[in-house]
């Protein structure tokens, strides 16, 4: 490893980006969310693309929206499921800048289908990146549109039943198939392996939007211990034997030009 | 002098837009306010400013809220069933404190309703609409040079206040044909948008700017009773200085018509009608539904002046006269039961408000 490696290696492993914001107090998140390490890996991609201050975040109501407080980028929260509406008027008018959205698996696949839909439909040049934690978070774990078959939830409190409930959504395959997709992924941050490649991920899909492609989607699978009712690590454990086999991980759809 | 067209209300809205200096427009086709999408569809473009066609109501307002956002000026379209779509949006931004513009171009409730004319949106568009407090100045064409005019108003209002502005059409007003002279109008100098989103490199400070809608958590107002207070004394600030209204023959009156929008022409004919009769009847127009003039109302009432109401719903204008009267005076109705035929095709017409005034007397 060169020396200049070394040093980037440990400013990614003991380092902190500068768009991350040092939240001292009113740090809202329950012990082993993963959405701050989601909100750490938009900020190293965002500084190593040196687009920190040419970038507009688009934030859902529910847990996403306290990304609002984590990232230091200009930002706006929308009514919840609106990202991409907001989005694509913001995108319009600042077609240069990185305009993303950060929405849960509820926020964008339940309420939020309707805009998800029109966005695809137009061939939107923005970033979505949905955080799917099969449960809905900020309002105390009902089931949610990627809740697993069998999965207790406290409106399927004998489990997920599929004769009442139907099957989940696999948003990543389902945006793949829209021909103004540009790139559609689904990663997860059970473990640094799962970071780096999910890193990528977001990486790629800012770079499709930069290069003006198409849509491009992120699906990330994230640990909610306070709503599985597990313990943070054993919510590592759920998301490898129940989340991955459900929910595979890998890019979808990668184009470079859509004709 | 600006140029003579002869347009319809739905397009004259357009002119006044983009006259006002409106940068995109977001639509969703819905009756009778189409001619409004369409010309933007048609006319933005080539102007390079931005339309787009959206997937619903829901669509357009969001896009609105986001253009919004970024601090130009932007609007969009709608009728009755699509404006009740957006309440939420419109209760987020009046917390969001963003300037935006919003047509309603009403036709007949409640449902999906006819699509021809009706004002039964009148109590949707005055209350705010959605949830919590909040007030959006409305203001109420009355025709086809009305629309292009108070538009424009209405994007100076929307960024002398930070608020979404209403202008409040409806399908007759929307359809009618008229000489319009589109002319921009000037409103006097408004503060930069510093607070807008543009990205931390457009900014002279170069810090980040959040628009957001919450409470206590992203402290955009030291509290939550802080950010209270400022809507409050917004609202009180719009009631003080932006009422507009007509006085028609209301000097010495004996009975007054309160009316807005195509009723409002209905009941100034049936005051020249009166007047040549003898009987001493006048009208107070509004302009803007909210504020309401319940000052001008009170003081009549007080001299003794009598009330009819005429608009093309069951009655809600007639509510806040009867709150303005304080008890006072009499407030009378003719309403949307007495127009000429019973089908949706009816219409209030002059004589049947004249019939009124007679019975009155």
């Amino acid at each position: 490893m060169s020396e200049e490696a070394k040093v980037v290696t440990k400013q990614r492993v003991a380092g902190r980006p500068k768009l991350l914001v040092r939240q001292t107090a009113g740090f809202v998140y329950c012990p082993g969310c993963h959405e701050p390490i989601t909100a750490r890996a938009i900020a190293e991609v965002l500084e190593e693309a040196g687009m920190g201050d040419r970038t507009i975040g688009v934030f859902d109501i529910g847990c996403s929206s306290f990304l609002l407080g984590l990232l230091d980028i200009d930002a706006v929260l929308t009514p919840h499921g609106r990202p991409p509406d907001m989005a694509t008027a913001v995108k319009r008018i600042y077609p240069d800048n990185i305009v993303f959205t950060v929405q849960g698996d509820g926020g964008l696949l339940s309420i939020g289908a309707d805009p998800l839909l029109g966005a695809l439909t137009r061939a939107e040049k923005i970033t979505i990146i949905m955080l799917n934690n099969a449960v809905y978070g900020t309002t105390g774990g009902q089931m949610a549109p990627t809740s697993l078959v069998g999965q207790k939830t406290t409106t399927t409190p004998q489990g997920r039943d599929v004769i009442r409930t139907g099957f989940p959504t696999h948003a990543a395959e389902m945006i793949s198939t829209f021909k103004g997709t540009a790139y559609s992924a689904r990663g997860a941050f059970n473990n640094p392996y799962n970071y780096e490649r999910t890193r990528g991920y977001i990486k790629t899909a800012f770079q499709k939007q930069m290069d003006k492609v198409g849509l491009s989607f992120v699906e990330i699978l994230c640990a909610c211990p306070a709503n599985w009712r597990l313990s943070p690590e054993d919510s590592l454990k759920w998301i490898e034997e129940k989340m991955l086999p459900e929910f595979p991980l890998g890019e979808f759809k990668s184009v470079d030009k859509i004709e | 002098m600006g140029e003579r067209m002869f347009i319809e209300g739905n397009v004259a809205i357009g002119w006044g837009a983009a006259t006002a200096g409106c940068q995109a427009f977001f639509g969703y086709p819905i009756t009778p306010q189409n001619e409004i999408t369409e010309w933007f569809a048609r006319e933005f473009p080539k102007m390079g400013r931005i339309f787009v066609q959206t997937q619903s109501e829901l669509g357009s307002i969001n896009m609105l809220y986001g253009a919004a956002a970024t601090g130009i000026r932007a609007m969009t379209s709608t009728s009755s069933p699509g404006w009740s779509l957006m309440q939420e949006t419109m209760s987020d931004m009046a917390n969001a404190e963003l300037p935006c513009v919003i047509v309603d171009v009403q036709r007949g409730g409640p449902g999906a309703g006819p699509i021809r004319h009706a004002q039964g949106d009148y109590f949707q568009c005055t209350r705010g609409g959605g949830h919590g407090d909040y007030r959006n100045i409305v203001l109420v064409p009355a025709s086809t040079q009305e629309c292009c005019d108070l538009v424009q108003l209405a994007f100076y209002l929307a960024d002398k206040y930070r608020n979404p502005v209403l202008v409040m059409s409806d399908a007759i007003i929307g359809r009618l044909r008229e000489t319009v002279e589109v002319e921009k109008i000037e409103f006097g100098s408004l503060p930069d948008k510093e607070w807008a989103v543009k990205g931390k490199a457009n900014h002279r400070d170069g810090k980040r700017r959040l628009v957001e809608h919450g409470g206590d958590l992203f402290a955009r107002y030291p509290s939550y009773r802080a950010l209270l207070q400022s809507l409050e004394q917004k609202i009180k600030q719009m009631q003080e200085s932006e009422l507009r209204y007509e006085a028609y023959k209301t000097e010495e009156a004996e009975l007054i018509l309160i009316a807005h929008g195509y009723t409002a022409r209905v009941a100034k004919e049936a005051v020249n009608m009166a007047r040549a009769e003898g009987i001493k009847a006048g009208l107070i127009r509004l302009i803007t539904a909210w504020p309401f003039p319940c000052q001008i109302i009170r003081e009549k009432a007080y001299q003794g002046c009598g009330f009819l109401v005429v608009e093309d719903c069951l009655g809600q204008v007639v509510e806040d006269v009867r709150s303005a009267v304080e008890g006072r005076t009499e407030v009378h109705l003719v309403s949307i039961l007495d127009r000429h035929i019973p089908t949706d095709g009816g219409m209030i017409l002059p004589d049947k408000v004249f019939d009124k005034i007679k019975e009155i007397q």
